[in-house]
């Protein structure tokens, strides 16, 4: 059996008055599995999964699933979406309001006989942990059970395409983790194409196969997350991956003995050692740090493998959640983010001297 | 107070809100749901009752109904008379001048539907008709309440085109609003009184219903 593949190949242009024109132009391929779809908000991934469910209709180009053709603009051709037989779970999730949970979940059975369609039902609510809910409506149920119902609703239709926008914001961590564990169950027993769209790091960690980055309505990067999200190659996908440092830099030199390069801050008159890269001594570079991935020392590190040790000042402490994050002015300001417990050890205030400690295989070089 | 004439009133009212809904749901379906770019045009159509003045859309239909009327005409082909002073000729113009009261409620209830949830009936393999019934309609009750409701009292208290359309015929064509008008030419003010205040009384309780089932005070779902 040939594995099913979804082929896209298309243009969108919008244009609204006060706005600058947008254009989505997306050319991909989609094996069965996970592909994580990646960008900021505006980069055109709800219009692309509304474009592959035929709730949109591209100006032009074709969407394919396997040999079968969902829309082809040479042939005027555009599967309407009843016929498309895919799921989408939206990011409101669109529940029936009106709709008991196992009418919700039955909703898209009704070309079933009864007795499938009851079976059906039967199998799924369980699967989905949703079972002792069927009575009720989508009002009286928590952003989670919410959730999986509309999982479970989308499911049970047996898609050959699976489309989810950002389907757990929202939910707390814990909740998250249990309902993605639900879903990859699902996905090792059913092989299709599965387009998730996530701003959440973790879920990309928990799900991800394959990343696809759609800035401004292109594929900037794909590949495993971590080469498309722990070294990202753009600034504008550097912010969407979370990267709070971007320093302005110039190449100084190349070491290509030791794989590396120095650059100088524009801000401040100190060096960093990056990983090597094609940009010539003398070039104008950005560089993208992760708060996470920035040391604090309160006293001058002696001794450690690190190549870049910053003197700086603290300015603040905010706390935010379960982490601290602090400025730090080192030349440039830098943001770090620590625990913390980090922050209570080492008794930190504002107007302390610090050291910030950054490896070199932290910094990356990403194309304005 | 005249009871053949009230309920005359409201038999007439009963039915020109019946039809109406029948013919508003999938004209209000259409204007609310269509990308085509002249839908203002019908929209103004639609709306030209509101702000026409009675005797002029009256005298229209009394054209139209008449035995020089095309629906006259054929009205007189199929049933032998024609349609201008009977409680059918009434029925017609009354549709005409109600209908913006029907259609406009239902408009903005469909507008007002979170699109997604119809999008996700569309994915889920529902026709458009599956949609619109099980949808749709469900989710709309407010909307058609207020629309079967306005027309209703709309229909019951119109003048203008009775008079013009239907004259002035006991049992047949003469309505209670016909009626008061009538008890005040005859300087019997007791008696136009008693059916006024009992015009004012529906109005006011209907109006009452409109607007406290469109706050949703007893909606079975939570606001959005």
């Amino acid at each position: 059996m040939t594995l099913p593949m979804l082929f896209i190949d298309i243009r969108k242009g919008f244009r609204a008055a006060g706005t600058p024109p947008f254009l989505l132009d997306v050319t991909e391929t989609f094996a069965p599995g996970f592909t994580v779809l990646f960008g900021p908000s505006g980069a055109g991934k709800s219009t692309l999964l509304d474009c592959i469910a035929g709730l949109l209709r591209p100006d032009d180009g074709a969407i394919k699933l396997n040999e079968e053709f969902f829309y082809d603009s040479a042939r005027r051709l555009s599967l309407p979406p009843q016929h498309r037989h895919t799921a989408y779970v939206f990011q409101s999730l669109a529940l029936f309001p009106h709709l008991s949970v196992e009418q919700n979940v039955a909703y898209g059975l009704s070309a079933h006989p009864s007795t499938e369609r009851q079976e059906r039902v039967e199998r799924i609510l369980p699967a989905f942990h949703i079972e002792s809910l069927r009575a009720r409506k989508p009002g009286e149920l928590s952003g989670g059970e919410k959730q999986r119902v509309a999982l479970a609703r989308s499911l049970v239709t047996q898609p050959r395409l699976l489309l989810l926008d950002e389907p757990l914001t929202g939910l707390d961590a814990a909740l998250r983790f249990a309902i993605l564990q639900d879903l990859c169950a699902w996905n090792a027993a059913s092989r299709i194409p599965i387009l998730y769209v996530t701003h959440n790091r973790e879920e990309v960690d928990a799900i991800g196969e394959r990343v696809v980055a759609l800035i401004d309505g292109r594929v900037q990067e794909s590949g495993t997350p971590r080469a498309v999200l722990d070294a990202p190659r753009s600034i504008a996908l550097a912010q969407a991956a979370g990267f709070e440092n971007l320093l302005h830099a110039h190449v100084v030199e190349h070491r290509p003995a030791d794989g590396v390069m120095r650059v100088a801050l524009d801000s401040a008159n100190c060096d960093l050692e990056i990983p090597l890269g094609t940009e010539p001594p003398g070039a104008a570079v950005q560089v993208a740090i992760r708060a996470g991935d920035i040391l604090l020392a309160t006293e001058a590190p002696r001794a450690l493998s690190a190549r870049n040790i910053l003197p700086g000042t603290l300015e603040s402490l905010e706390p935010r959640g379960s982490l601290v994050v602090a400025q730090v002015h080192a030349g440039a300001r830098f943001t770090v983010h620590l625990t913390l417990g980090a922050v209570r050890s080492l008794q930190l205030v504002p107007g302390l001297r610090v050291w910030l400690v950054l490896k070199t295989h932290s910094c990356h070089v990403v194309l304005p | 107070m005249n009871f053949v004439a009230l309920l005359l009133s409201f038999r007439l009212a009963a039915v020109v809100s019946a039809v109406l809904l029948i013919l508003a749901l999938p004209l209000a379906y259409w204007l609310a749901f269509t990308r085509w770019r002249g839908k203002f045009l019908l929209e103004s159509v639609v709306a030209l009752p509101l702000v026409l003045p009675p005797t002029v859309l009256g005298f229209y239909a009394l054209i139209a109904l008449g035995p020089r009327g095309l629906l006259g005409r054929l009205w007189q082909f199929l049933f032998g008379h024609t349609l201008a002073f009977t409680f059918a000729g009434l029925v017609i113009a009354s549709l005409v001048y109600s209908l913006p009261f029907a259609v406009q409620p239902l408009i903005a209830s469909f507008e007002s539907l979170d699109r997604r949830l119809l999008d996700a009936s569309s994915i889920l393999g529902a026709t458009r008709a599956r949609t619109f019934f099980r949808i749709i309609l469900p989710l709309s009750w407010p909307g058609l309440v207020t629309a079967l409701v306005l027309s209703f009292a709309h229909t019951l208290g119109e003048f203008g085109v009775v008079l013009m359309v239907g004259g002035n015929l006991p049992g047949i064509t003469r309505t209670i609003s016909i009626d008061i008008y009538d008890r005040a030419q005859a300087l019997d003010f007791t008696s136009a009184n008693h059916t006024a205040l009992l015009l004012l009384g529906i109005s006011f309780v209907v109006l009452s219903l409109v607007y406290g089932m469109n706050r949703r005070a007893w909606s079975p779902w939570p606001a959005k």
